[in-house]
């Protein structure tokens, strides 16, 4: 940690000063984050709707929209879709991609890397809204380029398997991230150990689990907790099935979306927006003390 | 000779691989290639029969060259506000000392992976509905803005750390004030990483489409990410030639900017992380 001298203020900014400069940006942040997450879970206890007599005074309902929620086959159908999103496309797909990719061109330099690295972030950077209609034309049920490969003409991806086609569009759509964190975190390994694990007769597998596993158990956690925070909030999978069909892509962002702003339901929106925050807490808690475990080991 | 086979099988698995890879990725993204030159752009990907027509139809359209001006517009206001007040903020958090700062910058990048835009879509429709800023695009800024914000503080409080402060000083001998020290001297010492936020917060808006899908009624206002969602989704034959350049043209900002990065900078984490 650098340490703050009296010299420090160069300028001679001062602490009013300080505080003056510092203003602007803490007032939009106070404004535009702390303040929604505080009001969230005032409206989380209300009846209050977009429209009609609750529109105009909303009443104090206590915790019934909770207990609504947890009684309610929508809302556990969603948080068990949510749980397989994450888990398919981020958990196993993104990260075990991400790795094996960084495990394959480990060593490799010139023009195959730089390809496969530039398709991978290529999916990574394009806005969503054409990267979902690329998917859509791909996975189309009469002229997309899948059937047509596969020779499975008709087959309606979207309808038939809307889960696995969103886990597997996020799998394609993310793996750039850990790819590149992978990538970095295997240029830790010194060459030297795994050198001489070959030599002593270990296996591609020992020397993934003895050698590199344990050096880059860091990288793998932050890594983990990172893109199932990200997947988690992830609104994008509307943006190729909108929820459909008959709710089956219907994950947490989507089921929010649709309760409050399509169906106008705000107060009962505002708690399943109380529940994503308490969850996204979860994780991002999980992910400081990890850090904070991990800045106490001796350089690692 | 059992080794060299496992060698030659080995190889093989891995171009194997490779192979996979490289046509999963780029199976999708062969039809953003193709089809802005074809002729007749169908749904499925296919060589061209090439042709410009494709462009000259999407400068016809008013609607879709309005929707890339308003993600211009957003994206520079949102970029603009980013720099300034977090270059501001930073430098005061630098240099002076307030008791809990390292604390306060840490709750605050916390705040931020916590209440994302989708989690919190009620209250910030609410608050832009009581500051009267549904369907405009100075709420939208200001919502990205305040997401953006924190992020860029601790990214930007990093560069200040590591410049030097005897300029400052000098500067100061000479009379100047510190908001003249900052535009003057501390300004182009950071600029790498002013450069950095900008073009981070550009991409962030650039390819947004929740924030804007939720605060803007008119299409008119509507960015270019919400105007492509209308165009596949409204009933009735897509116009798959307008769409297909629409893409393309909407992709290429970042793709450049991402380019640019890359080259100067070296890409590693900027930029698109957080999403």
């Amino acid at each position: 940690m650098p340490s703050t001298s009296p010299g420090g203020d160069a300028a001679g900014l001062g602490r009013g000063r300080a505080g003056a400069f510092a203003a602007p940006a803490l007032l939009l942040i106070t404004a535009f984050l702390l303040f929604p997450a505080l009001w969230t879970l005032y409206l989380g206890v209300t009846d209050y709707r977009l429209t009609g007599l609750s529109a105009a005074d909303p009443q104090n309902v206590g915790l019934d929209n909770f207990e609504r929620a947890l009684n309610e086959d929508r809302f556990t159908d969603s948080l068990w879709l949510t749980l397989q999103f994450v888990v398919g496309s981020a958990v196993l797909g993104q990260a075990l991609l991400g790795f094996g990719i960084a495990w394959l061109l480990r060593n490799r330099t010139g023009l195959l890397r730089r390809l496969v690295e530039a398709l991978v972030l290529l999916a990574w950077i394009l806005p969503s809204s054409v990267v979902a209609f690329l998917w859509i034309a791909l996975l189309d049920r009469d002229d997309g380029t899948l059937n047509a490969l596969l020779g499975t003409p008709g087959t309606a991806w979207l309808l038939e398997h809307p889960m696995a086609s969103i886990i597997v569009f996020n799998i394609w759509r993310g793996t750039a991230f850990s790819m590149m964190l992978y990538a970095a975190a295997l240029g830790n390994v010194p060459p030297s150990q795994l050198e001489t694990a070959r030599l002593a007769g270990a296996s591609t597998w020992q020397q993934l689990r003895d050698v590199v596993l344990p050096r880059i158990k860091g990288h793998v956690l932050t890594n983990l907790l990172l893109i199932s925070l990200w997947t988690f909030n992830d609104f994008t999978p509307f943006l190729l099935t909108g929820g459909g069909p008959d709710n089956r892509t219907e994950i947490m962002p989507v089921l929010l979306y649709r309760t409050a702003l399509q169906g106008g339901e705000l107060g009962y929106g505002a708690a399943l927006s109380v529940l994503m925050l308490l969850a996204n807490l979860a994780i991002a808690l999980v992910y400081v003390r990890l850090l904070r475990s991990r800045s106490k080991e001796p350089a690692a | 000779m059992n080794e060299t086979v496992t060698r030659t099988l080995r190889t093989l698995a891995r171009y194997t691989a490779l192979s996979v890879l490289l046509a999963f990725f780029s199976l999708p993204l062969l039809w953003l290639a193709f089809a802005p030159f074809d002729r007749t752009p169908t749904i499925a990907a296919s060589l061209p029969s090439f042709t410009l027509d494709n462009f000259r139809h999407l400068l016809g359209n008013p609607g879709a060259l309005r929707s890339l001006r308003n993600s211009a517009l957003l994206a520079a206001g949102t970029g603009t506000l980013v720099v300034v007040t977090a270059a501001l903020a930073a430098y005061a958090l630098s240099r002076v000392r307030l008791p809990g700062r390292d604390a306060l910058l840490y709750v605050l990048l916390l705040l931020s992976s916590i209440v994302t835009g989708t989690a919190a879509m009620v209250p910030l429709f609410n608050l832009a509905h009581e500051l009267r800023l549904i369907d405009a695009q100075l709420g939208v800024i200001l919502v990205l803005g305040g997401g953006l914000l924190p992020s860029a503080i601790f990214i930007l409080k990093d560069f200040m750390d590591g410049t030097p402060r005897s300029y400052e000083e000098s500067a100061r001998v000479f009379g100047a004030s510190p908001l003249q020290i900052v535009r003057h001297v501390v300004v182009p010492l950071v600029r790498p990483g002013l450069a950095t936020i900008g073009v981070w917060s550009v991409a962030q808006v650039w390819g947004n489409f929740l924030i804007p899908f939720l605060l803007l009624r008119s299409p008119e206002k509507s960015p270019a990410a919400v105007v492509m969602y209308t165009f596949y989704t409204e009933g009735g034959q897509p116009d798959l030639g307008l769409i297909a350049t629409f893409s393309l043209l909407y992709s290429l900002p970042v793709v450049l900017m991402f380019l640019f990065v890359s080259s100067r900078y070296g890409f590693r984490f900027h930029g698109g992380i957080k999403s």
